[in-house]
């Protein structure tokens, strides 16, 4: 398929690993940020493909896995509301709130429905007037524009009975969480195509000279990984830390301001809770003043949540890549897919997942001895 | 550098821990077999159905007989390349084509809906004869139940059938051997998207149609070639992934396939790129998979290519026996990973 096989040719691939292995004089770690890496790297294997000094952690850019609790659980008091219709992407009706899942309200009566899109969302609040729809508005700065443009659209058309459950994370503070972060093992990032596709990187290139990390807008094929990958290990090797753009099919610099314009129009940027990580100021996105009246927070008047993550569950030092998830004791025995502790568990992006469901029964390569501890 | 196991595959988790049944138990993944292996196996123990087949095997006076049901429960009823009659007689044919039987005889039971227009109901009865001309069988017994509006959707069809087997071997997981060629007879994940793409309105440039098909013919093309077959599994929900565990699981070997050769055709590819699917999970209703020894691989290759059903058949892995159980791929940049059953359906992924 065009598009798509160039960027999994098997020959080029290990010839990108030649490459690494020669340019790879010491042990360094990268840091992927998207799930979507994430997903590709255990998916395919890459991770094998590399030299041992080279170790990948997995990053926090799965949104299923850093939506905090309470909000799931604000989802299911929603959903299992008789005048609502909630609507959310698939990968979110698994993730565990305190209780339950939003399948569980689904099979005891509630109006839970998969969209791929929030439009769709506000098309099915068109056709049931008599309805309260909920989109669950959730991810990076990726469905960010498209959230926006729901809300935006509501408005002009003055659709009263449509609202979101807004969790929209952003990329740039959690990188400055983790790299500020005593126990911080990362020395480069391959950042997130998708996200760089909306909004370009000049906001990572203050983080790159700040904390003196190369950081490489990646994209998402075993190609653009390895290509990535080579390109931080030689910033790193060669004592650079500059912000380089290996997605350029992609990715421009200033990113696309249409989106941006609308995320702006629509959002401002807000304190978020991280499931695992906890409150980072600035770190995400709440509705302005004239769309509030969209905020289904609001309209459902849903009282302050509280709520614990299951102490057993490591998932915010596997989201800050200080633990691999195999490391965790509850995994493949108490947390599993069907049945998981924590968020990265669930969604097929989520590290843990990815691990059992490609990994189960490999041990990982040899940790450098530099970095045992 | 990969060395022994390090974890442990699963833990039992307690039936209990779901006190309502949730779409995931009907899904072809792990809660679906947790759902039939704590609660329905025990409850009906016996011989046949402890063989966990497709179908059960039955001898009946020195004949050799499989018997199987199947419901069928699809939306919408009428779909690019079937509707839910022709696909309720394809799937219990197929059935008893993967027990190595020759299906004769179907029963029909019909739940239909207050207020499904008659005309609808007369093409899905249409479409069921149409499909049990071709496939050789007889609808011989059934029954209609009418159900309140509300309470269906539109129609649910029930089939069982009998077919008689005429050879010697015994086609079933308990039968792979190390050393097994794993034969697939055609691309994966037609019928799942077109359904889904029906469902979502997902346009693309020419309509992906269902594979669904009866594969009783291309079976016993196979058998009549003299080709020893060790066992079949069509791949249904669940798709080429979970029916490999389940047989790795269940005949106790490993099975490393190729993603290389296992063939998705483009319009299939893309839509999963699009959804976040993976086709080796998504269904077929017209795809199987066969073990056969090594050195028949390339003649039973040749006898289903000969056939319309079997046309785009392929060698796509074997069968090994250090770590049973486990499924491994070599993905198309040549490094492996484990093919795992999921929980439940594959849920459509952010981003």
């Amino acid at each position: 398929m065009r598009y798509i096989d160039e960027y999994r040719d098997a020959r080029a691939a290990l010839r990108y690993a030649k490459v690494i292995e020669r340019i790879t004089t010491r042990p360094w770690t990268l840091m992927e940020i998207c799930g979507g890496q994430t997903h590709a790297i255990v998916k395919f294997g890459i991770d094998t493909l590399l030299p041992p000094q080279i170790t990948l952690v997995h990053g926090p850019g799965c949104p299923v896995c850093v939506t905090p609790v309470e909000l799931i659980d604000k989802a299911v008091a929603i959903a299992a509301d008789p005048k609502a219709i909630f609507c959310s992407f698939g990968d979110m009706l698994r993730v565990p709130g305190t209780s339950r899942d939003l399948l569980s309200v689904k099979a005891a009566g509630g109006d839970v429905r998969i969209v791929y899109s929030p439009l769709d969302a506000l098309k099915i609040a068109r056709s049931n007037p008599d309805k309260e729809v909920v989109f669950f508005a959730v991810g990076f700065e990726t469905t960010a524009p498209a959230n926006a443009m729901a809300v935006y659209q509501a408005r002009r058309e003055g659709i009263r009975n449509f609202s979101i459950l807004v969790s929209h994370v952003l990329v740039p503070p959690a990188m400055e969480a983790i790299l500020s972060s005593p126990q911080n093992q990362v020395q480069g990032f391959l950042a997130a195509g998708h996200v760089c596709t909306v909004m370009g990187y000049t906001e990572y290139e203050p983080i790159a000279r700040r904390y003196g990390v190369p950081i490489v807008v990646t994209g998402f094929e075993p190609l653009d990984i390895l290509q990535g990958v080579a390109m931080c290990v030689r910033q790193l090797e060669q004592g650079r830390a500059e912000v380089e753009n290996q997605y350029a099919r992609s990715v421009r610099r200033g990113g696309n301001r249409l989106a941006q314009e609308l995320i702006a129009e629509v959002f401002e940027v807000v304190p978020r809770k991280w499931r695992g990580l906890g409150w980072i100021a600035d770190s995400g996105l709440g509705l302005r003043e004239p769309y509030r009246e969209f905020d289904a927070e609001r309209r459902f008047d849903l009282a302050e949540y509280t709520a614990e993550e299951p102490a057993e569950c490591i998932s915010g030092l596997v989201l800050q890549g200080v633990k691999k998830p195999h490391e965790c004791p509850a995994f493949g025995t108490r947390c599993l897919p069907e049945h998981p502790l924590g968020a990265p568990m669930v969604s097929s992006e989520g590290a843990c997942a990815a691990y059992f469901r490609y990994r189960r029964v490999r041990a990982e390569k040899p940790q450098p001895a530099a970095r045992d501890a | 550098m990969d060395t022994a196991p390090t974890l442990t595959v699963t833990c039992p988790l307690p039936i209990a821990d779901y006190p309502a049944v949730q779409m995931a138990h009907g899904g072809g993944g792990t809660l679906m077999h947790q759902l039939i292996e704590r609660l329905i196996v025990p409850a009906f123990s016996n011989p046949a159905l402890e063989t966990r087949h497709d179908g059960a095997l039955l001898e009946l006076q020195g004949l050799r007989l499989a018997f199987t049901t199947d419901s069928y429960v699809v939306h919408p009823l009428f779909f690019p390349g079937g509707d839910i009659g022709s696909l309720a007689v394809h799937g219990t044919v197929n059935d008893l084509a993967m027990c190595g039987a020759r299906p004769l005889y179907l029963s029909v039971g019909l739940i239909i809906e207050e207020g499904l227009p008659m005309e609808t109901l007369r093409r899905v009865v249409q479409s069921m004869r149409q499909a049990a001309d071709a496939a050789g069988v007889q609808l011989v017994t059934g029954d209609t139940k009418v159900v309140d509006r509300g309470t269906g959707d539109g129609i649910f069809i029930n089939t069982a059938g009998i077919g008689v087997i005429e050879h010697g071997l015994t086609i079933a997981p308990a039968s792979v051997r190390p050393g097994d060629a794993l034969l697939l007879s055609g691309d994966l994940g037609r019928h799942g998207i077109a359904i889904m793409a029906v469902r979502e309105g997902l346009e693309f440039e020419s309509a992906i149609e269902s594979d669904s098909a009866a594969l009783a013919g291309v079976v016993g093309s196979l058998l009549a070639a003299g080709i020893e077959i060790r066992c079949m599994r069509d791949l249904t929900r669940g798709g080429l992934a979970s029916a490999l565990v389940e047989i790795a699981e269940a005949a106790q070997v490993s099975i490393d396939i190729d993603e290389r050769a296992i063939p998705v055709c483009d319009d299939v590819r893309g839509a999963c790129e699009i959804l976040g699917l993976d086709p080796l999970y998504v269904a077929n209703e017209g795809r199987f998979v066969c073990f056969v020894p090594a050195e028949q691989a390339d003649r039973a290759l040749e006898v289903m290519r000969a056939h319309p059903l079997g046309a785009g058949a392929s060698l796509i892995g074997h069968v090994g026996g250090d770590t049973p159980g486990l499924v491994t791929m070599t993905s198309g940049i040549g490094a492996s990973r484990i093919i795992d059953m999921l929980s439940g359906e594959q849920l459509p992924r952010i981003c």
